[in-house]
């Protein structure tokens, strides 16, 4: 059996992976971005000097071979399924017995007057990291403006200041992330980035990208009537699945290309993971298209079984992320709401310093931990996937925080401050019942 | 949030303190290879004794002459011995118009010794008489032909000349002619050439330094791999060069930095009341560079403060033990040494002049004898015990010397670490060979120690330990281990060389509470610490599967944990149970056969 993945990043990549794990069937990785699998969440890093683009490599070059999984560099341009085949832009065709589209994202471009002058880019795959360079280099590049927050957008942001680059970032909300972040934290982040150096302009859109005498973009209006002059114009108001090249296949599609629990589309044969999926039915508590490393890691583990004869549907544990606006971390587990919910309470903590922050949420009725967010405090998975999944009562939580806390050795404990802030909102007495370290942690995580 | 008038200044100072650092290397190199020599009558009889009659038959005018420059002083000193080898030949050897007088005096009649010794004594060359006597005493009163006389004596004049030697100066002995002769500032005017030189590079380097500390915490690695220093670009190559030269000058030519240890001869006669020698400068030199890019790396890394404690240990243990402790036991006339030094890395714990100094001291006996025991102690209880409870960590980035300076000196080389799986390979191959070797060498000194013999499994001691002091105490350690930082990272000795970390790898590896904790499905593959483990280990390889990184390579440095992004790595000790495990569950594999 032939099976054909169409991209490598972390979806089609460990599916591959997997199916060779369970399989002899030939398989191919087509890809039009590079020649191997890299991490794309590394790009600021290669920008930034930390990394060159051989340490966002995984694995090295010669695992494919050894792991007969042949690499094609080509762009799709057209998907056959009645033939069974698809068609690259140079002619070459390849025939499938199933084809897995792991096609992923492309950035978010909302028809803006000058969207596409040159200076103008998003940040998403390796041809934009090096059109950033190019945009860039040398002494031209003295200001950029950011259209967009959110994850990528302050990734953009960080990697410019690197160099130098004053930054302006324009954001629709009215603090930062507060779409997805809850309203203190997303003030606290708000606050520190705004400490570092960027220029940030909230509840502000983009209206017009204007060109300068060198047909460059040379400055931005936005919608409050400012014009702020730039040579460089970052667009990151989020991505949307790549899925314009499968028009007329048949294939159908909504945001994404729609697939049932067990990834399969429309379509016998013919499967999508990763960022360019979205379910018919979505999982309850989390959204139909999943845009993150480890769901597309996940996606791609479960349909290698279903490929290789067990169909197998995808029933991920509680949710999870981590992210960094700068130097500050975000961990989250479970579901913080970014508005308050009927029937929930919250336990919000932050220390004077501005540098760490957590939000708990749990149910009033039963008292039933339902999510964290963390800022600047490392929590470990293992743990709170465990309180999450045993449906944990608010007070375990805080009793055995310590228990739960990643932080390296010598770090400062946060906990019993935390603690009392919780005691003091309830006039509840708890106690922290464990500290820190492995012992605790083998304690909570044995089996009820 | 930093206002451009102050990041200008900020930018100043930086770029003071380094011309600051350039002008003091910059005048440290002119004063050892720019000096001028001379030897008065006096110095000369100091350090030559009766061979100085050999330097002045060799050269009257050396003694007295001014010579500008080192290389011109060394030139003098080895002609000098290769013109005294001539003068000592005419001294004491046998010519072949000798051979020829003596062959036409005694062909064919009996050998008359005596007259011929009587006349060497009559040319004022009573030495060439004596050794006449021993090497001819044969053919006294033999009768021979002359043709038989001539090949004969012809030979023997060889055997004998042979046997004679001019200067000879030792590698040491030079060095310590250069001091002697040196009329440099370092000579004159130690300490404030001390100023000028080490003092200028402390100031410039720190200057250079500490105004990173107004950057915001965190990691900041912008630019490393483009940087021509950090990244193998051109002033790294001449780095690499330069620290190469040093450590083959520092071990087989010292000569060339002998105005570097009158430079330290005061504080030396501080600490241990003698002159300074080349050790004693570089274990000054050594502890400057720990401190300096000690005090860099806790700026750099102080959003940890694991990095800021381990930092303060080692820095530590480096000042403390390594530096001033050994110097002031040798003040006490105890065995100088480096207490947490351990075998097998001290290589030369069992050497005999070593054991003697430390089970048959004359002065404090019961001290020198308890530092023999604290060094048995480490061996056998100190290494596993705390390997077993904190990995080998505990010394590798907590007490070690070498650890030392790669964690603070070689720190901005630390992303050179080749990570390929080859080299994975080579480095178990090469680590436990080293080991074996240190081993069977020791088993041999303490062999011949015991019974006297001199050879060891067919090899013979002296040997063993010939190779292994030049081949990894001097090639591999030094100039390998440290020259080639900003060529192959600095962690090459650690990695691929030393004994005593592989004696704590294979207990780290196999029983130890130690490991590194990944947590869980957060990894994003992003290659950040497997690009700055110094030790090359591929720790993404771990983390993005969810799995604990045991290693025995692993020196426990924490910076794979620092500059991960996501929170992703700790350092812990705990229960052994599941120490190696992957977390399935978090990486959605709940649900299948696991096969990660
Ligand atoms: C800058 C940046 C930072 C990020 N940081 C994080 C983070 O910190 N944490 C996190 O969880 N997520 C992060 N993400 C999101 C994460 O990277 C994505 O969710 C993930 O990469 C999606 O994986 P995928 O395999 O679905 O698709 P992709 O990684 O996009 O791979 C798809 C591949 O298919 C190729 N392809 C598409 N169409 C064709 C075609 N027609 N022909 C040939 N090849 C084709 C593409 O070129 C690409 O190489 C980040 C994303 C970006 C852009
Ligand atoms: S462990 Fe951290 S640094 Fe290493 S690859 Fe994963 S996210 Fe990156
Ligand atoms: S694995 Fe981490 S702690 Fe161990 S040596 Fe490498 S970087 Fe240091």
């Amino acid at each position: 059996m032939h099976l054909v993945i169409l991209g490598n990043g972390i979806a089609g990549i460990t599916c591959a992976r997997h199916i060779r794990k369970r399989s002899d069937h030939r398989i191919t990785v087509i890809s039009g971005e590079t020649d191997h699998f890299f991490s794309r969440t590394a790009l600021m890093y290669i920008y930034m000097g930390h990394m060159k683009y051989k340490h966002t490599k995984p694995y090295e070059d010669q695992f494919w071979a050894k792991n007969r999984i042949d690499l094609v560099r080509a762009w799709i341009s057209r998907v056959d399924p009645a033939a069974g085949k698809v068609v690259a832009s140079d002619g070459r065709e390849f025939a499938y017995d199933k084809l897995v589209i792991a096609s992923g994202s492309v950035s978010n471009r909302f028809g803006w007057p000058g969207q596409d002058l040159p200076g103008v880019q998003g940040l998403y795959s390796y041809q934009d990291l090096e059109l950033l360079e190019d945009n860039t280099r040398g002494a031209g590049a003295a200001r950029a403006v950011i259209v967009g927050g959110g994850l990528i957008g302050i990734e953009l942001a960080e990697m410019l200041l690197s160099r130098q680059i004053a930054v302006t970032v324009l954001v629709r909300e009215s603090s930062y992330w507060n779409n997805v972040l809850a309203e203190r934290e997303s003030a606290l982040v708000t606050r520190y980035i705004q400490s570092h150096g960027l220029d940030l302009r909230l509840e502000t859109g983009l209206k017009e990208i204007q060109a300068g005498a060198n047909g460059r973009a040379a400055a931005v209006v936005t919608d409050k009537g400012e014009t702020i002059a730039c040579q460089v114009v970052g667009l990151t108001a989020g991505v949307s699945p790549n899925i314009g090249f499968l028009e007329g296949s048949g294939l159908e599609t909504k945001r994404g290309v729609l697939v049932s629990r067990a990834f399969e589309t429309n379509l016998p044969n013919v499967y999508a993971i990763g960022d360019c999926a979205e379910f018919r039915e979505p999982l309850p508590g989390r959204r139909p298209v999943e845009q993150v490393w480890y769901t597309g890691r996940e996606h791609g583990v479960v349909l290698a079984q279903t490929l290789c004869g067990q169909r197998t549907e995808y029933a991920p544990g509680p949710w999870f992320n981590s992210a960094k606006f700068l130097d500050l971390e975000w961990h989250t587990y479970g579901d913080v709401p970014p508005t308050p919910q009927p029937d929930q309470a919250s336990l919000y903590w932050e220390n004077a310093s501005g540098q760490q922050a957590v939000h708990l949420v749990y149910r009033v009725s039963d008292g039933r931990f339902l999510g964290i967010n963390s800022l600047g405090i490392r929590y470990r998975h293992l743990v709170f996937d465990r309180f999450l999944r045993d449906g944990r009562n608010i007070d375990f939580v805080l009793e055995n925080l310590a228990a739960a806390n990643f932080d390296p050795e010598f770090f400062r404990a946060w906990e019993p401050d935390i603690l009392a802030t919780y005691n003091r909102q309830t006039g509840k007495n708890l106690r922290l019942k464990q500290r820190k370290g492995l012992r605790a942690v083998l304690n909570l995580i044995k089996p009820a | 949030m930093s206002n451009p008038g102050n990041s200008q200044a900020l930018s100043l100072v930086r770029k003071t303190g380094m011309a600051l650092f350039l002008a003091g290397f910059g005048y440290a190199l002119f004063l050892t290879l720019g000096s001028s020599y001379r030897l008065d009558q006096e110095q000369a009889g100091k350090l030559f004794g009766s061979r100085l009659e050999l330097i002045e038959a060799a050269d009257p005018a050396f003694v007295g002459s001014t010579y500008r420059g080192k290389a011109a002083f060394l030139g003098a000193l080895s002609a000098l011995s290769e013109q005294s080898a001539d003068a000592a030949r005419a001294r004491f050897g046998l010519s072949a118009a000798d051979v020829e007088g003596m062959v036409s005096r005694n062909a064919d009649k009996p050998f008359d010794l005596q007259a011929e010794l009587a006349l060497m004594e009559q040319a004022g060359t009573p030495e060439k008489a004596e050794k006449t006597k021993t090497w001819l005493g044969w053919y006294d009163g033999k009768t021979l032909s002359a043709s038989e006389l001539q090949t004969q004596l012809s030979a023997k004049a060889e055997g004998l000349n042979a046997g004679i030697s001019g200067l000879e100066l030792s590698p040491y002995a030079a060095f310590q002619a250069s001091r002697e002769a040196s009329l440099s500032l370092a000579a004159t005017r130690p300490g404030l050439a001390f100023l000028l030189t080490f003092g200028l590079v402390i100031l410039g380097g720190l200057m250079h330094i500490l105004p990173k500390t107004s950057e915001p915490a965190g990691i900041k690695n912008n630019g490393v791999q483009q940087d021509g220093l950090n990244s193998r670009g051109l002033i790294g190559i001449t780095l690499g060069i330069f620290l190469i030269a040093f450590y083959i000058v520092l071990y087989w030519f010292p000569a060339w930095i002998a105005e570097w240890s009158l430079i330290t001869d005061p504080l030396s006669y501080a600490l241990t009341g003698g002159p300074s020698s080349q050790w004693f400068l570089y274990g000054w030199l050594y502890t400057v560079a720990v401190v300096v890019m000690g005090v860099r790396y806790a700026i750099k890394y102080r959003h940890s403060r694991y990095q800021l404690v381990r930092t303060a240990s080692v820095t530590f243990f480096q000042i403390g033990f390594a530096f001033l402790l050994s110097n002031i036991l040798q003040r006490f006339q105890l065995p100088a040494r480096d207490l947490k030094n351990i075998w097998p890395l001290d290589y030369t714990f069992f050497y005999e002049y070593n054991v003697d100094s430390m089970l048959r001291a004359e002065v404090l006996p019961t001290a020198a004898k308890a530092m023999f025991a604290l060094g048995i102690g480490l061996i056998v209880l100190g290494v596993p015990l705390l390997t077993y409870f904190y990995g080998k960590r505990w010394y590798c980035s907590w007490v070690c010397g070498c650890g030392g300076l790669a964690e603070t000196a070689g720190d901005p080389f630390r992303h050179l670490s080749d990570k390929s799986l080859n080299a994975w390979r080579f480095e178990r191959i090469s680590i436990h060979s080293v080991l074996v070797f240190a081993v069977l060498m020791t088993a041999a000194v303490v062999a011949t120690q015991v019974t006297g013999a001199e050879q060891f499994l067919g090899l013979k001691t002296a040997d063993l330990k010939a190779w292994y002091g030049f081949g990894v105490g001097s090639v591999f350690a030094g100039v390998v281990g440290t020259g080639f930082y900003p060529l192959m990272g600095n962690r090459v000795w650690c990695r691929f060389g030393c004994p005593l970390a592989a004696y704590l790898g294979l207990v780290q590896r196999f029983k130890s509470r130690f490991r590194i904790t990944t947590n869980g499905g957060q990894c994003i593959s992003c290659g950040n610490c497997s690009t700055y483990c110094e030790q090359g280990i591929d720790v993404r390889w771990y983390a993005q599967r969810g799995q604990n990184i045991v290693r025995s390579s692993c020196v426990g440095c924490g910076v794979c944990s620092a500059v991960c992004p996501r929170g992703v790595l700790n350092l812990e000790n705990g229960p052994e149970v599941d120490r190696t495990a992957v977390q399935a569950i978090l990486l959605g594999k709940d649900k299948i056969q696991v096969l990660s």
